[in-house]
């Protein structure tokens, strides 16, 4: 629950009430989970509207992706959750599936995505994502 | 594709457990829970186009339960138990006991599903080889209960890309209890594979390290000939411990050993101690053992599989050095050893 309203800082579930003027930039992004990396690792998406994130979990293991700033990402570490399926920005995507989520970013920012499973952003599991 | 056979060529490798982790092993959480598989010696053996490999399981009881994935060059023709001291009487050639004992001087789409192609029971052993892409096999191997590392996904392409075949062993905890099996007790499995061209999986034993973990390890390589190797040894990480003609009492302990017969009565004795930062070792050893052409490149894991390449003249005189930076990250799979650690989910 806290962690949802920190998160609001940095970006919004899509909410078109709270959106300000889109800027330009992709609305559909596919990302490859793929040799336990994204692919790719870095994405420009406008803010203000709501952009579809298409995760596509090519590994036999699972992965997460989860979009944050860095206190986001430093609870997330030592977090108890076992699977993340209820915040668009929390994603749990199982070993060879796909999952979508549709997020609306208020601000520009610069956010990190990462994959919180034991060893996996040590192996390089990160990415980031910048909000214009 | 030359062929290694008119070499009539016997390959032995021996992989000896560093202290942590043991190699070798893969990481599982089996139904019976509580089995650790901690050490697997081996030895690979070619004889007219066939492979014998002889590997062996100890049984570590409590703790976490672990079991072994080891890629494979081809379909086993046969799954049987191996004799009981071929592996310890090589490991004693090279590491002679210093109080004088008698031995002194002796497919690969995403999405297929991967094909179990056989079954086997050896003492309180399951071995199942399997037929997949690195993806087909690593669901299989989550599906029956192994945890794979963050690294396993590319590992596993990286073998299975090039030999799609994987033998997975499990401990049976219950069984191996019943059969009164302490810790430690080794469990040696001999399986014959008609393979080509022999090369021995190394970039397997970083399976679930760190970048700056190590990985030591001992290969033995028992050929007709002086063997041409790549990369070549010594180079770094890689020391050459043993370059002799193997002796005809090694050979004739060999050859009396159970399944053995096939050792021939003459051979070239190698053995290599792999000692390596894990990010370092990338790459696989090729051999030739005709000891006059080079060996593949491909096969090295130097390069990733593709057309046809041009063979590379031959050298003649000794073993090659050629350790090229690991760009390649295909690699032919003759046999390996894996480990696979346990990866409980950690909720988050």
């Amino acid at each position: 629950m806290i962690r949802g309203l920190l998160m609001c800082a940095a970006l919004a579930v899509t909410s078109a009430a709270c959106a300000p003027a889109a800027a330009a930039g992709p609305t559909t992004v596919e990302i490859v989970l793929r040799h336990s990396h994204f692919e790719p690792a870095t994405i420009t998406v406008p803010a203000g509207v709501p952009v579809t994130f298409v995760l596509k979990n090519l590994d036999p293991i699972a992965h997460e992706w989860m979009v944050g700033d860095e206190s986001f990402h430093q609870r997330h570490r030592t977090g108890t959750e076992a699977v993340h399926d209820t915040r668009p920005n929390e994603v749990s995507v199982p070993a060879l599936s796909e999952r979508r989520t549709v997020l609306t970013f208020a601000t520009p920012a610069v956010l990190s995505y990462i994959c919180h499973l034991p060893g996996h952003e040590q192996y390089g599991m990160s990415g980031q994502l910048t909000i214009r | 594709m030359r062929r290694w056979l008119i070499a009539l060529p016997l390959a032995l490798i021996s992989v000896l457990a560093s202290a942590v982790p043991a190699l070798a092993c893969a990481g599982l959480i089996g139904p019976n829970g509580n089995i650790k598989v901690t050490r697997t010696t081996t030895l690979a053996g070619y004889h007219d186009g066939v492979e014998h490999y002889v590997t062996s399981f100890s049984f570590e009881g409590g703790g976490a339960a672990f079991g072994s994935l080891i890629p494979l060059p081809g379909v086993p023709t046969k799954v049987e138990r191996g004799g009981a001291w071929t592996l310890q009487r090589l490991i004693r050639e090279t590491e002679p006991i210093a109080t004088a004992a008698p031995f002194r001087n002796a497919l690969s789409a995403t999405g297929q599903k991967a094909e179990v192609l056989l079954t086997a029971r050896i003492d309180a052993l399951d071995i199942t080889v399997i037929r997949g892409g690195g993806a087909a096999v690593g669901e299989w191997a989550r599906d029956h209960g192994f945890s794979l590392s963050p690294d396993a996904p590319e590992i596993l392409d990286f073998y299975a890309d090039r030999s799609p075949i994987f033998l997975a062993a499990v401990f049976d905890g219950v069984a191996a209890t019943q059969r009164g099996q302490r810790i430690g007790d080794g469990t040696p499995v001999h399986l014959t594979i008609p393979v080509a061209e022999p090369w021995v999986p190394l970039r397997i034993l970083t399976l679930g390290k760190q970048p700056a973990d190590r990985v030591d390890a001992d290969v033995f390589l028992l050929t007709d000939r002086r063997p041409a190797l790549l990369p070549n040894v010594p180079s770094s990480g890689l020391q050459l411990l043993a370059d002799t003609s193997a002796n005809a009492r090694l050979l004739n302990d060999l050859r009396s050993d159970v399944g053995m017969s096939w050792v021939p009565t003459s051979a070239w004795l190698t053995k290599i101690r792999i000692g390596s930062r894990a990010a370092d070792l990338r790459y696989d050893l090729a051999i030739d053992p005709t000891g006059v052409a080079t060996p593949s490149r491909v096969a090295a894991g130097l390069v990733a599989p593709g057309p046809a390449l041009p063979k590379l003249p031959s050298v003649p005189d000794g073993l090659r050095l050629d350790l090229i930076a690991a760009a390649g990250v295909m690699v032919a799979g003759w046999v390996a050893v894996a480990r696979i650690i346990t990866l409980r989910r950690r909720p988050v």
